[in-house]
């Protein structure tokens, strides 16, 4: 690893600035991508900036209808928070099921959807959900914030500062995982909200995208039934040597089955 | 060259860093504390697990400086200054839960927390999926899930002592 400087802002306004005034400085908060990648010297930063410390960025509470979770949130506190529970059981199911306990204890909602990973599981959820991000600018639909592999609509400088979960009739997720690595190989999020029905995929494809045949099949029938002979196209999908992508493809009709019928 | 302080073991020491130190190298190369292993390097194994305000972590994926202000447990802290093992410890002496010993110390720190989020207990399958982050090369799970599961009795306070292990 390349060195760097280490910065641990206490507001959101000296991080922003430390940030802005830097395009070579990166935000960290768990690290449990960033210092991998780092180790790797996949990226050189001057310096990093720990988010840890800025009591804006946290806390998880229940806003009328919405779910409003912080971006420090860690994957095991969103994972055992009563409200999360109460609120949207399966996005505490998910983030139980991220990584393992030492990522979990570590890794955040904000950074793992800020990184966008393909084979992250967050981003479905946000998707599924039509979550709005909120950044220190502005708010942004979670239909505009994917933007494919590693990739969003922030813009240099800018902070995810919290994300708003609108709290769904039903939902539910589902994923196969690689058996080695752990990494999502496909997945489904699939939530009723308002009675709008979305599905969003992650780990099949190179970002995580909405399967809209399903939505409408199963605006019609909420039941497995209703997409157990809809057939995800494989191209564009991920090929390697994981699984090819009439692999993944077959995976995604699997993962949407299993995911309504999870979300009961 | 910035400074971490923090609290190992109970020992508060001030210590200079890089930005790029990770908290690992910080334990084992500035303090001496060779208990906490390097296996993979890549967050992966839990060789480096050691405990940061309570939570278990992998030490080779936390800068040095992030630990600031932190107290931290590793290996060498579990026991009683008389040399009285901690009962987890203890039950992987009883129950043979190593064979080459390098994850073993991952191994125990991440135990210690698993059980102490679950004062309920936990069943076998429950131990087998909270030990996913740590890795034993030597394959020898069984017996680790074994000497959690009487450990977690007495940790509770279930049981005065450690069912003996049975011979086989």
């Amino acid at each position: 690893m390349y060195d760097f400087e280490y910065h641990k802002p206490g507001s959101l306004a000296d991080a922003v600035k430390l940030l802005s005034a830097d395009p070579d400085a990166r935000p960290i908060s768990g690290g449990q991508t960033l210092l991998p990648a780092l180790k790797h010297r996949l990226n050189k930063p001057t310096s990093v900036v720990d988010l840890s410390g800025i009591a804006e960025l946290k806390g998880i509470k229940k806003e009328g209808n919405k779910l409003v979770i912080g971006a420090l949130a860690k994957h095991f506190e969103v994972a055992t928070s009563p409200e999360v529970k109460a609120a949207i059981p399966a996005l505490a199911q998910m983030a139980g099921t991220i990584g393992d306990t030492q990522v979990r204890n570590r890794g955040t909602i904000g950074g793992s959807v800020a990184n966008n990973d393909p084979a992250a599981d967050y981003p479905s959820a946000v998707l599924g959900l039509n979550a709005t991000i909120v950044t220190d600018k502005r708010r942004i639909a979670a239909d505009d914030f994917f933007q494919g592999m590693f990739t969003t609509a922030l813009e240099p400088g800018e902070l995810l500062v919290a994300i708003e979960f609108p709290i769904p009739e039903k939902a539910g997720y589902a994923k196969m995982r690689n058996p080695a690595s752990r990494y999502v190989m496909a997945g489904a999020f699939i939530a009723k909200t308002g009675g709008a029905v979305r599905v969003a995929i992650n780990g099949a494809g190179p970002g995580v995208f909405r399967q809209t045949e399903m939505e409408t099949a199963l605006a019609a029938n909420w039941s497995p039934d209703a997409v157990a002979n809809i057939k995800q196209d494989a191209d564009g999908l991920n090929s390697d040597i994981h699984g090819s992508a009439e692999y993944r493809a077959h995976l995604v009709t699997v993962m949407a089955k299993r995911a309504i019928a999870a979300a009961g | 060259m910035p400074q971490v302080t923090l609290t190992v073991n109970g020992k508060t020491s001030t210590v200079e860093v890089e930005g790029r130190t990770l908290l690992v190298e910080l334990l084992r190369e500035k303090l001496r504390l060779t208990g906490t292993h390097v296996g993979c390097d890549t967050s992966q194994c839990g060789a480096c697990v050691v405990h940061v305000d309570g939570e278990s972590v992998k030490a080779c994926t936390m800068l040095a400086l992030q630990a600031n202000g932190s107290q931290i447990t590793t290996i060498e802290g579990l026991a009683k200054p008389d040399g009285t093992l901690h009962p987890m410890q203890e039950a992987f002496r009883e129950y043979h839960a190593l064979q080459c010993g390098f994850c073993t110390p991952g191994m125990v720190m991440s135990a210690i927390d698993l059980v102490q989020k679950h004062p309920d207990g936990l069943s076998e399958k429950e131990i087998r999926e909270g030990l996913e982050g740590n890795l034993c090369r030597c394959t020898g799970y069984h017996n680790i899930v074994k000497a959690i599961a009487a450990a977690q009795e007495v940790m509770h306070g279930r049981a005065q002592s450690l069912a003996p292990a049975a011979a086989e």
